[in-house]
């Protein structure tokens, strides 16, 4: 039986960041790079990788030292950690994919900052062991990188009519240019959180519908 | 530092025409969270000025006398530099005017570790601007993430009043009325040929 629930629980802990507590949907954390770089589907791809790495291994870290780390100086400690790790990502961008780094410029230093990153390690990975941290940074990267993709789908289909630099539409289409301009990144974000207020209300109503059904029937 | 742009233009540039909350979307989480009020959203975005320059002068120090000797030192160094100098300069702003603090204070702790002035100091870096040209684009950018704000909180206080169904509120709504201002914000983008 331990050993069943010990699944649950861990499948839990990686579900969770998917869809009820994605990072951009739901939780608006890490918004500045959710927009700032997510003009093509690659960059945001790229993006969300890179943030990957960083989550994971900041948590991994700050799992191990949970509990050597004071409690007066944890913050200034995850900040160290992920500054270091981002570093990391930082240099071995430019060296083997020059073109992403170029295009991505001081967004991935930013990475540092995104409150994302230092939200888990705060909220999950300074209480739970390693093997737990690891579920969650993993649940959590997938969460934030398949928000990054749909935003950065969406503003080039529309915005240059390509998806991954292969033309969708043909030499007919005008492109949708605001789109792949600071205002589609809003636009974009905005419409993808309208759409997810709707289909939450509506999931609700029909539990509501449910549940009165039960009563009555009952 | 090799950088001879005009005074003028750096600061019109990061006021209008590079924006940092509605062209780079630095300073997000401020931007949709605070912004509520016009009185609140203007004390934030001086606190934004005053954080900004603090960290203009702190990323020119750090990149002209330390830097050069360990490159990979950057982002810890810029973090750990202007966190502590502005809590440094939070305490000495308590201690010499009660008033300002009181007026700023609260919002110092939570712009410290905000994307926009960490972005401000790489920047600042990436464009190679001298000790001058810094705090003219500090200023520039701390007065246009101020105008975005109280941008933002002005629409804001008067949807207040209207009727708005519940599926949009909160969240979406704010960043729908953001891609609109940002949208007039892209006809600056002529001002200067080639800026």
């Amino acid at each position: 039986m331990g050993n069943l629930e010990d699944n649950a629980q861990k499948r839990a802990d990686f579900v969770k960041g998917l869809w009820n507590e994605n990072p951009v949907f739901v939780a608006l954390l890490g918004m500045c790079p959710a927009l700032a770089v997510t003009n093509s589907a690659i960059n945001g791809l790229a993006m969300g990788l890179a943030t990957t790495f960083v989550l994971l291994c900041s948590s991994i870290l700050v799992s191990l030292a949970r509990n050597v780390i004071p409690k007066q100086v944890r913050i200034t400690s995850y900040i160290i950690i992920i500054a270091t790790f981002v570093t990391v990502v930082d240099f071995g961008l430019a060296a083997l994919a020059p073109a992403i780094h170029k295009e991505l410029g001081a967004f991935i230093a930013l990475i540092v900052v995104n409150c994302l990153i230092l939200g888990r390690q705060e909220a999950f990975a300074s209480k739970n062991p390693v093997g737990r941290s690891i579920l969650d940074a993993l649940g959590m990267s997938v969460g934030f990188t398949f928000a990054l993709l749909c935003i950065g789908i969406i503003r080039e289909v529309l915005g240059n009519g390509s998806l991954f630099n292969i033309s969708l539409f043909g030499a007919n289409y005008e492109p949708w240019v605001v789109m792949i301009l600071p205002p589609g990144g809003f636009f974009a974000l905005g419409f993808l959180l309208l759409f997810f207020n709707w289909y939450e209300a509506r999931k609700k109503k029909r539990q509501d519908a449910l549940t009165e059904n039960e009563r009555i029937n009952g | 530092m090799g950088s001879n742009e005009n005074i003028l233009f750096i600061f019109v540039s990061a006021l209008l025409i590079n924006n940092f909350t509605l062209a780079y979307f630095l300073g997000l989480c401020p931007f949709l969270g605070v912004s509520g009020k016009i009185i609140t959203a203007f004390r934030l975005g001086l606190a934004n000025i005053f954080v900004m320059l603090i960290t203009s002068i702190c990323a020119y120090v750090l990149n002209t006398w330390v830097l050069p000797y360990a490159p990979y030192l950057r982002l810890i160094s810029f973090i750990i530099v202007i966190a502590s100098t502005v809590q440094f300069v939070e305490m000495a702003i308590k201690k010499v005017s009660p008033e300002l603090f009181k007026a700023l204070g609260i919002f110092l702790p939570l712009i410290t570790t905000n994307c926009a002035i960490l972005g401000l100091a790489l920047f600042q870096t990436n464009k190679g601007y001298g000790f001058g040209q810094g705090l003219v684009y500090a200023l520039g950018a701390g007065a246009g993430v101020t105008l975005a704000l109280v941008l933002l909180a002005g629409v804001r206080e008067e949807t207040r009043i209207l009727n708005i169904p519940k599926v949009i509120e909160g969240a979406a709504l704010n960043l729908i009325i953001a891609g609109i201002i940002s949208m007039g914000f892209m006809g600056f983008a002529g001002l200067f040929s080639g800026g």
